[in-house]
């Protein structure tokens, strides 16, 4: 009697394509990773045991830090308007293409004498540019008051909703430089606003 | 490596044949290394996002929503220079403030203790004690942040961010804390 031979199969797989969608997700979460760090001012976030997460939209960030003050609108759509704005209220008119590449920029500090300039450099270059910070005082017309009142305006308009401002302060950050923002947003009635920290287990 | 021979014997004699390499590449160990720094990669990002803390400030438009608040049932922490905290019950200059540091059996178990304290001490149902905060000029964010937390996980019910006074700056420079 012959016993029936039966052809022994490959235990190999063909990882080829396994390969082309590991890498292809390794290089989609290297690139949004990369991204999502372009901070113009790096500031270390102190520690805080809170656990609420920070949102995404209709979000305004004011980063302090060495002394200087800087400011981020959440949205592309939000930037536009708010850029024109801004050009209204300091007489400047703003093309179509300044407010395209105006909307790419999450985060700035620049006064609006140089804001032109500023938006016009190459993304290259607006890395290399040393930005001065935004001009604050205790007054009711400072360019910081007015970039958050027309923000808050830009995004009730556009999206009907309240913005919300966030403070994203420096360790080391003296303390009069947070209340100066902090007696900004009071003078707008803004009660409520968020401290962005970083976590820290409870001791 | 993981493939198996399966061609079997092949023929005895006949033409010699250099033996044609396979032109498949074992991919499990690259598949491997991918999926660790894929893995790699979503636990950093998703881990740096941001967290927020809410905090609520009183309304300084409207003038006439101070409650009055019995003395003592108050305490002020000042915010001095290098993390320093000094705290008092009561009016300021009437009694001497109490150094104290951050960490767990600093300003946390101030907090709870005299929370209980001065629940024990009053008649309900307003019995629970008011932290107000004064950060003075050298003080550091971080101090502000690590000290609203604090406050945060000691559950104070009720605190409120005020100017420094003169009278406190001074309470502060005394101890070399300004």
């Amino acid at each position: 009697m012959s016993r029936i031979k039966i052809p022994r199969k490959s235990t190999a797989i063909d990882m080829t394509a396994m390969c082309d969608v590991a890498f292809l997700l390794l290089t989609f979460f290297i690139l949004t990773a990369k991204l999502r760090q372009e901070d113009p001012l790096q500031v270390d976030t102190p520690a805080a045991t809170t656990k609420v997460l920070f949102p995404d939209i209709d979000v305004a960030t004011l980063t302090v830090g060495k002394g200087k003050i800087f400011f981020g609108v959440e949205g592309t759509d939000v930037r536009q308007e708010l850029l024109d704005a801004m050009g209204k209220k300091y007489n400047q008119t703003f093309t179509p293409d300044e407010k395209k590449k105006f909307s790419t920029i999450p985060s700035f500090g620049v006064p609006m004498a140089q804001l032109k300039q500023f938006i016009n450099l190459r993304e290259e270059d607006r890395k290399k540019f040393t930005q001065p910070g935004i001009p604050v005082d205790t007054t009711n017309t400072s360019e910081l008051f007015n970039w958050i009142h027309e923000a808050r305006v830009a995004d009730a308009t556009l999206r009907n909703k309240s913005l919300r401002i966030a403070i994203k302060g420096d360790s080391k950050q003296e303390y009069p430089e947070v209340k100066k923002v902090i007696d900004i947003l009071q003078k707008q009635a803004i009660n409520k606003f968020s401290l962005i920290t970083s976590l820290k287990d409870s001791k | 490596m993981a493939e198996l021979d399966t061609s079997g014997g092949g023929k005895k004699g006949g033409k010699i044949r250099s033996k044609k390499a396979s032109t498949r590449i074992d991919l499990t160990a690259m598949v491997d290394l991918a999926f660790l720094l894929i893995t790699f990669f979503i636990m950093a990002t998703t881990l740096a996002k941001p967290k927020a803390m809410d905090t609520f400030w009183p309304d300084k438009t409207k003038k006439d929503v101070q409650l009055p608040v019995p003395e003592s049932r108050t305490m002020t922490v000042l915010l001095g220079s290098n993390s320093s905290i000094e705290w008092y019950i009561g009016a300021p200059g009437k009694s001497a403030p109490t150094i104290d540091n951050f960490g767990k059996n600093g300003i946390r178990k101030t907090f709870i203790e005299k929370n209980k304290e001065i629940e024990a001490s009053h008649a309900g149902p307003d019995n629970f004690m008011i932290v107000l905060v004064k950060a003075s000029d050298k003080s550091t964010y971080k101090d502000f942040v690590s000290i609203l937390d604090e406050i945060n996980i000691a559950g104070i019910k009720s605190y409120g961010v005020v100017d420094i006074l003169p009278v406190e700056v001074s309470l502060l420079k005394k101890d070399g804390h300004y």
